[in-house]
């Protein structure tokens, strides 16, 4: 386990922020913590990476305890936080031969990493431009690359995507998957169900400073149930009278059934209908999604 | 050491391209002693005297503009997240703070120069000596640095930059309470002991005295007033650093 954590609190005055939390991570995954707002994600992020003392129980990231091997843990990984982390009147090159001498680098070899990651992430046009002038997604991929300059074997990223345009996003979701590639374990968090659903192998739902699911997206969704068809008629009546013939529960004009999501199954759904004699406006398959997850776990949890 | 020096070449890099630090450096300190010397001089004394007097207390005005944007500095990075990147790496945690004050020395360093030149050309002549100018400067040089760790401290503890710009109000206010710009004898009596022994006035009797070849009666209690201030501000700031990580 490259992450071991065993009732970890942690209190801000009178507020609890984390009360108990386990987690065990494995070397070489991809784990989403999922949660809303004020939920504890950050906290976590924040006491895994030294940044904060816990309050009460354990933590050991890479093997050292947080807390009393801090030094140790920090030469094994790397954070990239909510706002990214870099220095505006620099220019990119220069965040990154910053880095890589901070890292211990000799000027050469710090020039030469910083070129690479230039290269890696697309900037190397921007290279010597400050990074004033760059846009968000720029600054995101940046600020990755100079958490990626000495190769950590576990990255925190807090929200790598909030703020970025959906194009902006889908270039950071391809770059955090080549480094799941290179076998760094990769320990994120999201309140965007959709990036948890793609980057994850494990997601870890937060609510109120404690673990209230953890799974695989899939395990997640099913625990909610499978696909369903919707259909709409034109009244509220047609849709009772569909609902005679096909099961399934009305809502207004609407009509969800319960369905394995095949076209068999759709086809012989809409036979029925057509056979009572009303007529159908509109068919959609709704599979379930992590939000459906997250809106039923948060809501029974509050 | 590869960190700190890293840090200074960070701080260094970042205050060059700060268009308002450099002005608030240099260009005010050199306002203030135009001000003083041709609007107060003549009602003091004559200009030509009141230069070779005043130059003194506008070098210590000038730190405290110096103290006050290192304080701001800090504190961008302690808001920005920077920290947080710094703090997560494997490195001493107040080569930040190290970077900071050596660029904030820096700062000053060109901004005494600038009084200095701007000085002599507005007719300040100095007595002193080679040996009088090297031990001028030293003296100053170990109160900016005391001043500059104090700064970097209230830095790390202000909410915000604007808070930490408050810092700026203290240090604008202080010299006026010593001798920088009027003999403390002319002061009403209860303010007199005020002016007398804050930690100020000495520094500036022992950079007076030694700019114009007069005998030093203070040096030494400059010299303990900027080490003591140097080293509890130092002590200060490395432990509040430390602290952060409490929240």
């Amino acid at each position: 386990m490259i992450v071991e954590t065993e009732g970890l609190t942690k209190r801000y005055g009178s507020t609890t922020v984390l009360s108990g939390l386990d987690l065990k991570v494995a070397e070489g995954s991809v784990l989403a913590l999922l949660g809303p707002n004020g939920a504890g994600k950050t906290t976590t992020i924040r006491i895994l990476s030294t940044l904060t003392r816990p309050d009460g129980g354990t933590a050991q990231v890479c093997g050292f305890d947080v807390a009393r091997e801090a030094a140790a843990v920090r030469g094994m990984i790397s954070l990239t936080g909510q706002y990214a982390a870099v220095d505006e009147e620099q220019t990119g090159r220069e965040n990154l031969v910053m880095i890589a001498r901070l890292r211990g680098f000799a000027r050469p070899a710090a020039r030469a990493r910083a070129l690479e990651l230039l290269e890696r992430f697309g900037l190397t046009d921007a290279a010597d431009r400050r990074v004033r002038t760059y846009s968000g997604g720029m600054r995101r991929r940046l600020d990755l690359a100079m958490s990626l300059v000495a190769q950590p074997r576990l990255l925190f990223l807090d929200e790598p995507t909030t703020g970025l345009d959906p194009v902006s996003r889908t270039t950071m979701w391809d770059a955090i998957g080549d480094l799941v590639r290179d076998g760094v374990t990769i320990f994120l968090t999201t309140q965007y169900l959709e990036e948890a659903d793609r980057l994850a192998d494990r997601i870890v739902v937060l609510h109120n400073g404690g673990v209230v699911a953890d799974g695989t997206a899939d395990a997640l969704k099913n625990s909610v149930g499978g696909t369903r068809l919707d259909l709409t008629f034109p009244c509220a009546e047609d849709a009772l009278r569909a609902k005679a013939v096909t099961g399934g529960t009305a809502d207004g004009m609407t009509l969800s059934v319960p369905s394995d999501g095949s076209a068999v199954h759709l086809h012989r759904v809409l036979d029925d209908v057509l056979a009572a004699r009303v007529d159908v406006l509109r068919v959609s398959t709704h599979r379930p999604t992590l939000d459906d997850v997250f809106t039923s776990l948060t809501a029974v949890a509050a | 050491m590869t960190a700190s020096l890293t840090m200074i070449g960070r701080s260094i890099r970042l205050s060059r391209r700060n268009f308002d630090l450099v002005i608030m450096a240099i260009v005010l300190p050199v306002m203030m002693m135009a001000l003083f010397v041709y609007v107060f001089g003549g009602a003091i004394g004559s200009v030509q005297s009141y230069v070779d007097y005043v130059v003194p207390g506008i070098l210590v005005l000038s730190t405290g503009y110096g103290a006050t944007s290192t304080a701001m500095s800090v504190t961008d990075d302690m808001k920005k997240g920077v920290v947080d990147r710094f703090r997560s790496m494997p490195i001493n945690g107040f080569s930040l703070l190290t970077g900071h004050v050596v660029a904030s020395v820096a700062r000053n360093a060109l901004a005494t120069f600038a009084v200095v030149l701007v000085a002599l050309l507005m007719g300040f002549r100095p007595a002193a000596s080679p040996v009088g100018w090297v031990l001028a400067m030293g003296v100053l040089l170990l109160y900016v640095l005391a001043l500059s760790w104090l700064a970097a401290g209230f830095g790390v503890v202000a909410r915000s930059v604007e808070s930490a710009s408050l810092l700026g109000f203290f240090m604008l206010f202080i010299p006026y309470l010593s001798s920088a710009f009027v003999p403390v004898e002319t002061m009403p009596s209860w303010l007199r002991p005020v002016s007398e022994h804050q930690p100020i006035t000495p520094v500036i009797e022992t950079v007076r005295a030694l700019l114009n070849d007069q005998p030093v009666s203070s040096g030494w209690l400059a010299l303990a007033w900027s080490g003591g201030l140097l080293v509890a501000a130092f002590g200060w700031s490395t432990w509040l650093f430390g602290r952060i990580n409490r929240r």
